[in-house]
């Protein structure tokens, strides 16, 4: 598994990993969605969709084209978020 | 008709019920509603299929009559699309002309409920009476979801009830439901509380769950969406769908053909000579009857549509183009929208309601009409039955499905530039939401296919009976009359009004190499695509000089035009606006007689600049 060494990270370090850069099929949850901007209606929406703090989450496929959209999990629901979109969530990989 | 309400008082006191569904998209609403009412609502496995709302009535056992409203799916009262606003505002009572409703059905997707729980509690807080509509109870229990129905009842405060829209009498619960007293309104949950935290405990309360994803759904995922395996499995499925339209299809037209064949001989041999059987045999039978032969193709491309649209695999195209879409300036979210107008432009353009972002939106309106529609299909049928000879390339490829293939190809990358031009000029670089649900892939159902099938049959005979055959008569009558003069040398056409039309526009259409007779096919041919091809059947029916009644379109225009022209037209259709109903709804759902100005001038602007470009090198290279 790619975070069997996870443990020995701060724990800043690892809740500054964000969903577009968690590896496929590796279990996470979700810390929380950072809104950009003041009024952000994606970040907004995330949250109404299941992205919310204790939520286990995964990233199952990418698009061919330069690796977008993401194919996420959340809840017993599959979406497909572009890059800039999974950004937005931060999340934290389980302990292996 | 658009006076707001005034009226608050609930509508039930006058006997009839006012219900709306409202719930996620794609949890079985407008299965529901098609069930209940007996309507015939467009159903699919995406979610967006709806975009306004429907109203439809039904009576219950009690006798008591039941007005129900279908509403777009949406994920929250927080409406962030057209569609989503629609259903916020009937459910706040803020929508023109519409009441509110006396009860809310929340439908929710039983294999669902982490999400579409969610927003029943959103609906909670606004203060109408519930009940809660557990639908695709039967996809969950095979799945071995175990709901507790009573126990989440009573934790909501709402009734719960099973239903099953897809299955006859699969919305028996509900109904008695209905006809019962008015449930009590649930208690409005506290403000502050968390939504998600209420619906954890819901979940772990009432419901047990052995798996959170279907695993046939992970596997065909694996798959279908694999980087590349994905991009080629839907290569091969959209060129297979082009090949069978042609394949599939020659024995049936063959056998229409005859059939439309054998009513003209026997028509002109019945009547005596004179205007009522050239009306008959040039005008109607010739006309309608060249038309009424591609209904194989139209049913057979309808097949795969409606196949494709029930199996949840729609999105997974979105999915994998979306980036490519991206880069041309539109967003997955067009695709669904730009599929639709593959069936017909104008469901397509409505769809593109589902689009949050407004740019997005026009640019996907603005190019839905390069998409191949199905009223293309006799066009384009009739010439490449006409010019490319049917052979079979690499022991595999029927030549003309190849060729209707790359037509279908163009018109994307038409739409794909088009795009992105349009991104280029307005300079657009803000971010755009792709956000879309991927839902679980399901089994079509042959009778609903059939159905559906039945369906387009019926609408395309029905333009054929109206439109179409309307608009060939009243060319037969402009293409008759006056009559010539006595020492007339040419055939009679020639001397009558639109033949006169014809000889003028030809000046104009000389440069794409269009004849007299293609130009007063374009002129009706405005109105409607396929009217092109019954006009083009009249006119040389009228301007044929031999009494062969049977004389068909196909082998008149394969000796009498050149390859050249053939193609020309072909590049004109794959662009030409000729189609006042995609105008019309262009000018409803923008708001703007100046974005139909744009669209049909930049459309014609471009097929005249095709088939120029087409008929000057094909006059060169044959
Ligand atoms: N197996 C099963 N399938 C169902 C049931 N109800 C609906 N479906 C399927 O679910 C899909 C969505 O149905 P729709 O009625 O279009 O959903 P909707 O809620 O109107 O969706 P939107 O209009 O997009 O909001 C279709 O593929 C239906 O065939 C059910 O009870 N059982
Ligand atoms: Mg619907």
């Amino acid at each position: 598994m790619y975070y069997e060494n996870d443990s020995y990270l701060p724990f800043e370090l690892r809740s500054l990993m964000r969903l577009s850069e968690l590896p496929h099929h590796a279990a996470a949850t979700v810390l929380h969605v950072e809104s950009a901007g003041e009024i952000d209606s994606i970040a907004h929406r995330l949250r109404d969709l299941g992205f919310v703090q204790g939520e286990p989450v995964r990233v199952l496929a990418h698009g061919p084209f330069r690796r977008d959209p993401l194919l996420v999990q959340i809840g017993f629901t599959r979406f497909a978020l572009r890059r800039a979109e999974a950004q937005r969530v931060h999340v934290e990989p389980a302990q292996a | 008709m658009n006076a707001p309400v005034s009226d608050s008082m609930p509508s039930a006191l006058h006997g009839v019920l006012h219900v709306a569904l409202v719930g996620n998209p794609n949890s079985g609403k407008t299965a529901l509603f098609n069930r209940l009412t007996g309507s015939r609502q467009k159903v699919a496995n995406y979610a967006g299929v709806t975009v306004e709302r429907k109203e439809g009535r039904f009576a219950a056992p009690s006798g008591r009559t039941i007005r129900v409203l279908d509403l777009p799916g949406t994920y929250s009262l927080n409406a962030t699309s057209p569609d989503e606003a629609v259903t916020r505002d009937v459910c706040m009572g803020r929508f023109d002309g519409e009441a509110r409703p006396d009860l809310l059905v929340c439908v929710v997707d039983a294999t669902n409920l982490r999400l579409h729980l969610r927003f029943v509690l959103e609906l909670k807080q606004i203060g109408l009476p519930m009940v809660l509509a557990l639908n695709m109870c039967d996809v969950a229990a095979r799945r071995g979801i175990l709901i507790d129905t009573d126990k989440l009842s009573q934790r909501l405060g709402m009734p719960v009830v099973e239903t099953i829209a897809v299955k006859h009498r699969g919305t028996e619960a509900l109904v008695r439901q209905l006809d019962a007293a008015l449930p009590d309104l649930p208690l409005a949950p506290d403000a502050n509380a968390d939504l998600h935290v209420q619906v954890g405990r819901l979940l772990s309360d009432c419901v047990s769950i052995p798996r959170r994803t279907a695993q046939i759904d992970d596997a065909l995922d694996r798959v279908l969406l694999h980087p590349s395996w994905g991009l080629a499995i839907l290569t091969v499925l959209m060129f297979f769908m082009f090949q069978a339209v042609f394949s599939w299809a020659a024995p049936l037209m063959d056998g229409i053909d005859a059939g439309v064949g054998w009513i003209g001989t026997a028509v002109s041999t019945l009547l005596p000579d004179g205007p009522l059987k050239s009306l008959l045999v040039d005008g109607i039978i010739a006309g309608a009857g060249s038309v009424i032969i591609f209904l194989p193709q139209i049913l057979i491309l309808f097949l795969f549509i409606l196949m494709l649209e029930e199996s949840g695999y729609l999105p997974r195209a979105a999915f994998l183009l979306d980036r490519l879409m991206v880069g041309a300036g539109l967003t997955g979210r067009s695709f669904i929208p730009l599929l639709s107008s593959f069936a017909c432009a104008v469901p397509g353009i409505m769809a593109a309601r589902t689009i949050q972002d407004p740019r997005d939106r026009l640019a996907t309106i603005l190019v839905a009409p390069l998409m191949t529609c199905s009223a293309r299909l006799p066009v384009y049928a009739l010439l490449i039955g006409a010019f490319i000879p049917q052979r079979t390339i690499g022991g595999w490829f029927n030549l003309q499905g190849l060729v209707l293939f790359a037509l279908y190809i163009a018109g994307i990358v038409a739409a794909l530039g088009v795009a992105w031009l349009m991104k280029a000029l307005r300079k657009d670089d803000t971010e755009h939401a792709l956000l879309l649900e991927l839902p679980s892939y399901r089994i079509p159902h042959p009778f609903d296919i059939s159905i559906g099938l039945w369906e387009r049959a019926t609408i395309f005979l029905k333009r054929v009976g109206t439109i179409i055959l309307s608009l060939t008569v009243l060319l037969w009558v402009l293409s008759s009359f006056p009559a010539p003069p006595a020492d007339a040398t040419g055939a009679a056409i020639e001397y009558s009004l639109a033949g006169r039309i014809g000889h003028a526009l030809e000046w104009v259409f000389a440069p794409v190499g269009f004849n007299w007779q293609i130009c007063i096919a374009l002129v009706p041919g405005l109105a409607a695509r396929e009217v092109a091809v019954s006009a083009l059947a009249t006119v040389y029916a009228l301007a044929s000089t031999s009494d062969d009644a049977s004389a068909q379109l196909l082998p008149i225009i394969s000796s009498q035009w050149s390859l050249a022209t053939a193609l020309s037209l072909l590049a004109w259709y794959v662009f030409a606006p000729q189609c006042i109903s995609t105008l019309a709804v262009i000018r409803r759902e923008t708001q703007s007689w100046k974005m139909v100005g744009i669209t049909a001038g930049y459309l014609f602007g471009l097929a005249y600049l095709a088939s120029l470009l087409t008929y000057q090198i094909a006059r060169l290279l044959t």
